[in-house]
This record gives C-alpha cells, structure tokens and sequence, in this order.
C-alpha cells in the first residue's frame, strides 16, 4: 500500500507478519537489531511481541525465543491460545522456547560482587535449544525491581544488547511507558534502532488504539499515528494515509437496479470502482436506492459488503422486503454481508481499521455505507471528512465501487455534510415536493463523473411491486408529481379523447354526406332511365307508325300497280317527286 | 528438577549423609566471582554451621538447564534448599554479615545485640 520500498543495499529487515506494520515499516523490524515497544498497562505490547515471534516461527521460519518476566508459559499459551496460536505444540516440535523468568525481591539478598551472567546462560541455551532468530523480552523492565543494583543491571543490560546484537537475533523488547518518558526505566537508551509506541486512547467516551513508530535508525518509514485492532486474528494495523491518485479508471458499467435509472444515466448505470453517493432528507428512499443496487450486484454472483449504521440486519431485511427485495436470500447466499454497528461503538479511526479489515477479508465488489452522515456522531466534521477520505482512496485503489448514503436536513441539500463531495463520482438527490396535500419522492442525478446523464427530476415511487421511477408531468403549468401529475394527466387525457371523438365526429359527418349525395345521384338517374323508357316507347310507337303508313302506301300503289320510289331511311318517308 | 550427575558436573562440599543445611552455590565458570564465592561459603559455613552442612556447586555454563529451575538470572547466587524456606542470596558472599542474615544465622543467633 505505502511505497516505501529500500533500497538493497539499505538495513536487512525481518518481516513482523503483523496486518500492515510491515507496510508501514517497509518491509518490518530492523533484522539482527533490538526494537523497542513501549506503551500504557494494555496496549497490547505482550501481544504484539508474541505475534512477531509466532508469525516468524509459522509465516517465515525463524524460530524463537520468549523470555517472559511477568508472565508464567502457561499464562502465556493461554492469552494466545484464542488467536490460534499452540505453544505447547511449537515447544514440543523445537521451534519455540518460552522461559518465565522470575524474580521475587524479597528472597534475594545481595552479599557483594555480581554479574547477570545466569540470564545470558538462559537465554543462550533457549536460543540454542531450538536455533532461534528472533528473541522477545517481555519486559526486561521488572528486573528493576527485583534487583538491588540497578547500576549492575544496567551495564548488564547494555552487555546484553551488545551479545544479542553480536549474534544477529532480532530482538523485541517491551517497556512500560513512564511519566514523560517513552519507558519507565528509560530502555529506550539501550534500544536505538527502532522504537515502537504503542498508546490506548479514550477521546469522547470511544477508546482507539494506535500505534506510531517513533524512531527507526536508517530507514525511512511512515510517522503517522496508525489506528490498529486486536481481535481474533491477532494485531492488524492500517497505514491510513491518503495515498495519492493513482487509482484505475474503469470503463465497466453496473446496472443501478432500477431501469429507468440506468436511463438516466446514460442509459448503462454506474461505472465500476466509482463512488456514489445518494443524499437526500429523511424519509427519502436512500436506503433502498442502496438495497437496490444490492440485489442486481448479488443477481450477478457478486459480493456486496453492507455497513448499516442505523438499522439491525433484521431490520434491513424486514424493510427492503416490503418493497419487494429479499436480502435474506443473498445473506443466505453468502453474496451478501451486512455488518451492523453504532456508530458510537468505536471511534472513528478504529471503524476505519475495522472496515479495511473486513473489506480486505470479504473482498467485495461493492461496499455500502449507510449512513455517512452517523459517523460524524463520532468525530468532528474534518475528522469524518479525512476519514471517508481514506476510504474513498482505499476502495478506489481496490476497484471496489462504494455506495454511501448522507442524510441532509434543511434546505441546504446540495451540500453534503461529510464534505466529500467532490470525492464522488456520482451523486443522486432524492427530495420531497410537497403540493397538494401530499409529499412525492423525486430522484435527481446532481453529476455523474463521464457520462451523459439525465438532468430531468423523475419520481421516485416505492410500491409493494419495488421501486418505480417515473417521468414528472412536464408541461405548460411546469413540473408536477404524485396526484397532481395523476390530476393532470387524467386532465390531458380527456382534452385528448374529447379531441378524438371531435374527429370521428367529422368522419362520420363527411360519409354521411357522400352517402346522401350518392343516394340522391342513384334517385336522378332511376328518374332518368324512366323518363328514357318512355321516350323510346314514343320513338318507337312514331316509328311504327311510320313503317305502317308506308306499307300501307305501298299496299295501296300495288293495288294500283303504282311506282313507288324506295324509301330512304329508316322512318321510311316517302318523297313528293317519287310520286308520279 | 532432576539433579545433576554429581561426578562429572557438580562439586560436593560438606557431610555426605542427608544434612540439615542444603546449600546450593550457582556460578558460571571459574571466574574470580565463583572462586571467592566458593571460598567465602567454605569459611562461612565451617565457622557456624560445622557438620551439618552439604554444599553442591553447579556450574550453569555446563548444565545451563539447572538455572531455569531456581530461576537463577544474577550469578553467583547461593541457594538454601534446606532449612526451608528456601532462601536466594546473590554476590561473592563478601559481606559476611549479610550472609548469615540471609541464612537467617544471624537472626536465629542473637548475634546482633
């Protein structure tokens, strides 16, 4: 994480195997040399020397040496029994020796000239017994008060430094913190390699462990205070730092959830590896923006890690299901992890610690927080500020895409009041509209880092089916939501059947009217054709009576034995020179 | 603890019969601290407690083990076995008075008024 990388010709150092002191120290302790770790009554010093030395027997080989001052061997297997550590076992396969060393004042009178030459013969045979590399005293300090002469012990220990650093043994030793003074017995001037602070912190009621390194001779190394946790898992310490931008940039979408979102937004949905953030009053939907995008990242068979800083997960699941989103399939899946807690259970730098610490266990590809807005209940403002910060980076540098919710309150809801918004890639704002007696969600997309996105405000339904996204009624009067929209949409709509019906009106009107036309047309001509009738009938009777008149003529001339000229048409008239 | 191989490790000093006094001088080495530890003992132990005493001397750089049982860091040290309670008593032995008080000769004599 930190690059702290040296050089090969620099200091040769032992990996601690300790989460993240490795990082911070680039690359652990100063190998072959004593390093001091001094801190307050349960800091975790005794803890953090026995998992230097167990990790260097289990992760890297080198066997070990505990020479325990205050604590008896199985006193010891037992504090470090429930990290999953076995003394006894690694006792009996050589490759741990644990030797209690006790000293009770009270049994030891002093007669005259000594020296501690009984520790070295211990400690040489210990080292030899299972051919150690790495030694822990832990805490050479009571030697202080078990022994008269604190001006034999110290040349003695100052021998004892030199002979564990003539035999290149890297070596941990724990000092109880003084008044103004790193070590009570101020052993810090026998160590001066490398000194490790530890300190225990309690600030507003919540108490945070950190650790700095205060000096290390020859190397460079982070100097920050570092927040770490003991848990089950031993010691793990978090090199927050804000650690640049160097992060990747995806070019993968996600679907959000809710199609008509990922519409809006370009019509693919968020990027991978971004950081979204939806705000919005109370009573807004953040949460189930957040729960949607939850279950399209689990239908994809992938991880989602929740931190719930207001609900229960129970709650959660009760909730996201009355709007149709089962989360207790994917809990059961295992796609999903919800880790609640109060915000106020640990300060702010130990959430910090306990989050990268189950981020980097789960590995997830989305990460939700909800709120971010609880957090500040913790830390002042800037400390929240720095904090998300941390984790921003830390995410963006993991690829991981990160989805906070914020609670605004009050008409300034454009400003985030985590004040990371310029950290965030996307950011949706869901708000109430009050009209009409009623208040509608509406979702609004404030920026969404490259890509073209919707600046139009949508309503934001939450029905028993799910989650719909709606388009607003934009017209003339302006932008409408909830049952005005409906009003006014039942409104347009009947405008637009009266309209309709006007039309169909007119059709029929105009076919009408061609049908009468027509009709009258058929009437004209059916008098037309009696009239023709009859008209021929005349024709033909005048004709008749033509063809008659001329047989009858030429009936007569036979009988006269008259010429008669032929006839010339039809009518069969007779002319007055054809007749003689 | 299992004792040492008296032959070969450890010097003996005193009665051989079980003895009222057990003693039990830790040193490293032939050091002077060992040797003028060794002959203090010797005097002191002829002078008060004659006959009824049995010294082992164990030599840690031979037998490193044996320290870690009478959690021995500070050398030479003298241990009492017996009388019990056991009692520890570190240095050359040169200051003969805090000898004895540490024997709890001293005590048990009434030297002191």
């Amino acid at each position: 994480m930190v690059d702290l990388t040296i050089p090969d010709n620099q200091l040769q150092k032992a990996p601690s195997g300790i989460h993240g002191l490795d990082e911070i120290t680039g690359g652990g302790l100063p190998r072959g040399r004593p390093t001091l770790i001094c801190g307050g009554a349960g800091c975790g010093k005794t803890l953090f020397a026995m998992e230097f030395l167990m990790r260097g027997i289990v992760e890297h080989g080198e066997h070990g040496v505990f020479m325990a001052f205050e604590e008896t061997a199985e006193e010891l297997a037992a504090n470090v029994g429930s990290l999953g550590f076995d003394l006894s076992q690694l006792e009996a396969q050589k490759k741990l020796a644990i030797d209690y060393v006790h000293i009770e004042r009270s049994e030891i009178e002093e007669t005259g000239e000594y020296d501690l030459e009984g520790l070295f013969v211990r400690l040489q045979h210990a080292i030899e017994t299972v051919g150690a590399k790495r030694v822990v005293l832990d805490t050479i300090e009571s030697l202080f008060s078990g022994l008269p002469n604190p001006a034999v012990l110290r040349s003695e220990l100052r021998r004892l430094f030199r002979w564990l650093k003539n035999r290149g043994l890297t070596v941990v030793l724990t000092g109880e913190k003084g008044d103004g003074t790193l070590t009570r017995q101020g052993l810090e001037e026998y160590v001066s390699d490398c000194v490790i602070f530890l300190d225990h912190r309690v600030n507003e009621q919540t108490s945070t462990r950190r650790l700095r390194v205060v000096k290390y001779r020859g190397t460079t190394h982070g100097t920050n205070e570092y927040p770490f946790l003991i848990d089950e898992s031993g010691i793990s310490i978090l090199p927050v730092t804000s650690l640049g931008l160097h992060h990747k940039a995806s070019t993968r979408r996600i679907a959000t959830g809710i199609p008509r979102l990922d519409e809006m937004l370009g019509g693919k949905g968020y990027f991978t590896g971004s950081t979204i953030l939806v705000s919005g009053t109370a009573g807004t939907g953040k949460t189930s923006v957040a729960a949607l995008l939850v279950r399209s990242t689990c239908e994809r068979k992938e991880r989602c890690l929740y931190f719930a800083y207001e609900e229960s997960t129970d709650q959660l699941v009760r909730n996201m299901r009355s709007i149709g989103i089962d989360l207790e399939a994917y809990l059961k899946g295992g796609t999903l992890t919800v880790l609640p807690s109060r915000p106020t259970a640990h300060g702010l730098e130990m959430h910090l610690a306990s989050m990268h610490k189950s981020i980097n266990q789960l590995q997830p590809d989305l990460v939700i927080l909800d709120p971010i807005t609880n957090l500040i209940t913790v830390g002042t403002a800037m400390e929240t500020q720095s904090m998300m910060t941390r984790l921003i980076d830390f995410l963006k540098m993991r690829g991981t895409t990160t989805f906070f919710t914020s609670l605004t309150s009050g008409h300034d809801q454009e400003q985030s009041e985590v004040g990371i918004s310029s950290l965030i890639d996307t950011w949706l704002m869901l708000d109430i509209v009050r009209n009409g007696g009623e208040r509608n969600r509406t979702l609004t997309i404030i920026k969404s880092r490259g890509m073209a996105h919707s600046n139009q405000a949508s309503e934001f339904r939450l029905t028993d089916a799910g989650v719909q996204l709606c388009d607003t009624y934009l017209g003339a009067s302006g932008v409408l939501t909830g049952s005005a929209r409906l009003a006014k949409e039942a409104e347009d709509e009947a405008v637009a059947i009266a309209a309709a019906q006007e039309i169909a009106r007119k059709e029929e009107e105009r076919e009408r009217r061609a049908r009468r036309l027509e009709s009258q047309i058929d009437a004209l001509r059916e008098e037309f054709s009696v009239e023709d009738a009859k008209l021929e009938r005349a024709i033909q009777q005048e004709k008749d009576r033509c063809d008659r008149l001329l047989a009858e003529r030429q009936g007569m001339a036979k009988s006269r034995h008259a010429f008669v000229a032929p006839t010339n048409g039809k009518t069969g008239s007779f002319s007055e020179e054809s007749q003689p | 603890m299992k004792p040492a191989p008296s032959a070969t490790l450890s010097k003996e000093r005193g009665i051989r019969e079980p003895a009222a006094w057990e003693l039990r001088l830790y040193v490293a080495g032939q050091t002077q601290k060992s040797v003028t530890a060794l002959a203090n003992l010797e005097r002191i132990c002829e002078v008060h407690l004659k006959g009824e005493y049995r010294i082992e001397i164990i030599d840690v750089l031979k037998n490193p083990q044996l320290a870690k049982g009478d959690q021995i860091l500070a050398l030479p040290a003298l241990v009492r076995k017996l009388p019990t309670p056991v009692k520890k008593i570190i240095g050359d032995l040169s200051n003969e008075e805090r000898v004895l008080i540490g024997l709890d000769l001293r005590a048990t004599g009434a030297a002191r008024s």
